[in-house]
């Protein structure tokens, strides 16, 4: 009997394309734009950054708000010397920080000169990169805030 | 429940293994493991390894290394991208459907050639998270100083926990920091990310252990006091630092209750806390009394730390307590994860 060699076409692809989502991107595409979204819980707490479900119940969350660009360090380290791969260019403080309006924190770089100047409770505001692209980094850091008051 | 015990455990940490790839240092290991209780591949009903491709650097690198298992005739096998703990949680459940009363069991990490505290930014979140590059120390700072400044734990416990283990680890062959320190030498070292000093962080290895599980009968015959898995529960907390509350440990909380740590005395406790803050923490959850349980006899991750393998090992150092008489009941501690995130507790006890 003849043997026949089987064919096929064989096609190397990646046959998807990958969403940031409409929460994520929501929040990417603020930041582009200068501003900082949140997730409404069904509490009425605010997650900040956002997520897609409840960390506690799993329930799915639509409601996004637009959070304060000021907050409070919950907790620091000091980074004296940037390594390699972080997008900073100067010692920094490694920071959970709590905006105004929402009840969890983010991770993010806080510019003080020295670990004396930095504090739990301190307030900070955000700094933003001039040109920005719906990531994370658009906020360049954030600087301890002069005008905690919010008084000018 | 099928009687499930511990029969076979060995192990190999270095600082690095720089002459070595994973396969070649995990050949003589996993044939150590098996030719200590008689046995062969071909005698195991189930294999199951904890690695990781991220570590080795190639997609499906474990494959290699079942190969090197010699898996002829074809065996059944699996690989968990955790820690070997957790593969050998998978093994348990296997052996609890039936049908086969032995198991090989192993996990393996070789990180020298990067930098894990950086490669471990790569775990947290894609998009808020990992491109801003926090190490692993970093995190951990941030953790240690909540607890710090909440009076949840004091630099001196600390550095007590840290020379505790360089004590232990004397009497470790495995161990790659041993060096006695006192706790005030320890205090004066300079931070590395204040509020973290240098003892406070893991001692990185390279390595990987194999084990034996074996059920019922066979268990006694292959080893004189088996080492009984009486419990074992593994449970996760979210993967977003901020909504967390890290001075706690929940999920290791749930899964020592739920593994029934606290039904009997504690001999001995041998817990994955890659820092000494995670350690502090592990000792409460679990519920620990330090007075009447030893805690990390081997030292612990403090004095050695081999990414993938770290909580496997903890398993079978505690076994292997048991199996000396060291101990009657022993409860072994395994995580992944920033800050704890997912903990895995395993009671064990010999008749």
């Amino acid at each position: 009997m003849a043997s026949e060699v089987l064919q096929a076409p064989l096609v190397l692809e990646y046959p998807f394309t990958r969403s940031t989502g409409p929460v994520i991107g929501a929040f990417l595409t603020g930041l582009r734009e200068g501003v900082i979204c949140g997730i409404r819980r069904a509490d009425g707490t605010v997650l900040c950054p956002p997520l897609e479900y409840d960390p506690l119940t799993a329930e799915p969350l639509t409601e996004l708000v637009e959070v304060g660009q000021s907050g409070e360090v919950l907790t620091w380290a000091w980074n004296g010397e940037p390594r390699p791969m972080q997008p900073f260019d100067r010692p920094f403080a490694w920071a959970l920080i709590r905006l105004d309006g929402a009840d969890t924190s983010m991770l993010h770089a806080v510019f003080a000169d020295s670990p004396s100047d930095m504090s739990t409770g301190m307030r900070v505001r955000a700094v933003w990169r001039s040109e920005r692209e719906g990531h994370i980094a658009d906020i360049a850091g954030f600087d301890p805030d002069p005008d905690p008051a919010g008084l000018s | 429940m099928i009687d499930v015990a511990v029969v076979s455990f060995a192990q190999r940490q270095e600082a690095s293994i720089p002459g070595e790839s994973e396969v070649e240092f995990m050949v003589p290991l996993m044939e150590q493991a098996k030719a200590a209780v008689d046995l062969t591949q071909a005698d195991m009903g189930f294999t199951c390894s904890g690695s990781s491709d991220f570590l080795a650097g190639q997609a499906f690198s474990f494959v290699m290394t079942i190969d090197g298992t010699g898996p002829v005739p074809p065996i059944s096998e699996s690989h968990v991208e955790q820690d070997g703990a957790w593969a050998l949680y998978e093994a348990w459940v296997k052996i609890q459907c039936g049908g086969i009363d032995t198991a090989f069991v192993y996990g393996y990490g070789k990180s020298s050639p990067g930098s894990l505290r950086d490669v471990l930014a790569t775990q947290m979140d894609p998009y808020y998270v990992c491109p801003l590059w926090p190490d692993s120390y970093a995190v951990e700072a941030l953790a240690a100083r909540l607890m710090l400044e909440g009076g949840h734990v004091s630099e001196r416990r600390l550095a007590e926990i840290a020379a505790r283990s360089r004590v232990s680890a004397a009497s470790n062959p495995h161990a790659v920091r041993s060096e006695p320190k006192t706790v005030d030498e320890i205090l004066a070292e300079d931070h590395v990310l204040d509020p973290l000093r240098p003892s406070d962080l893991p001692a990185e290895a390279d390595g990987g252990c194999a084990i034996v599980l074996a059920a019922g009968d066979r268990a006694r015959e292959l080893c004189e006091r088996p080492a009984w898995i009486r419990g074992m529960d593994h449970r996760g907390d979210a993967h977003t630092l901020g909504v967390r509350d890290l001075t706690s440990s929940m999920s290791a909380r749930l899964a020592a209750q739920h593994a029934g740590v606290a039904d009997d005395k504690v001999d001995l406790a041998e817990l994955y806390g890659p820092f000494t803050t995670s350690e502090h923490l592990l000792i409460d959850a679990l519920g620990l009394d330090e007075d009447a349980t030893a805690i990390n006899p081997s030292g612990g991750a403090l004095a050695a730390h081999t990414m993938m393998a770290s909580g496997l090992i903890r398993i079978g150092e505690a076994a292997s307590r048991i199996w000396s008489g060291d101990g009657d009941r022993a409860v072994a501690h395994a995580t992944s994860g920033p800050c704890l995130q997912q903990n895995l507790v395993c009671v064990l006890e010999g008749d």
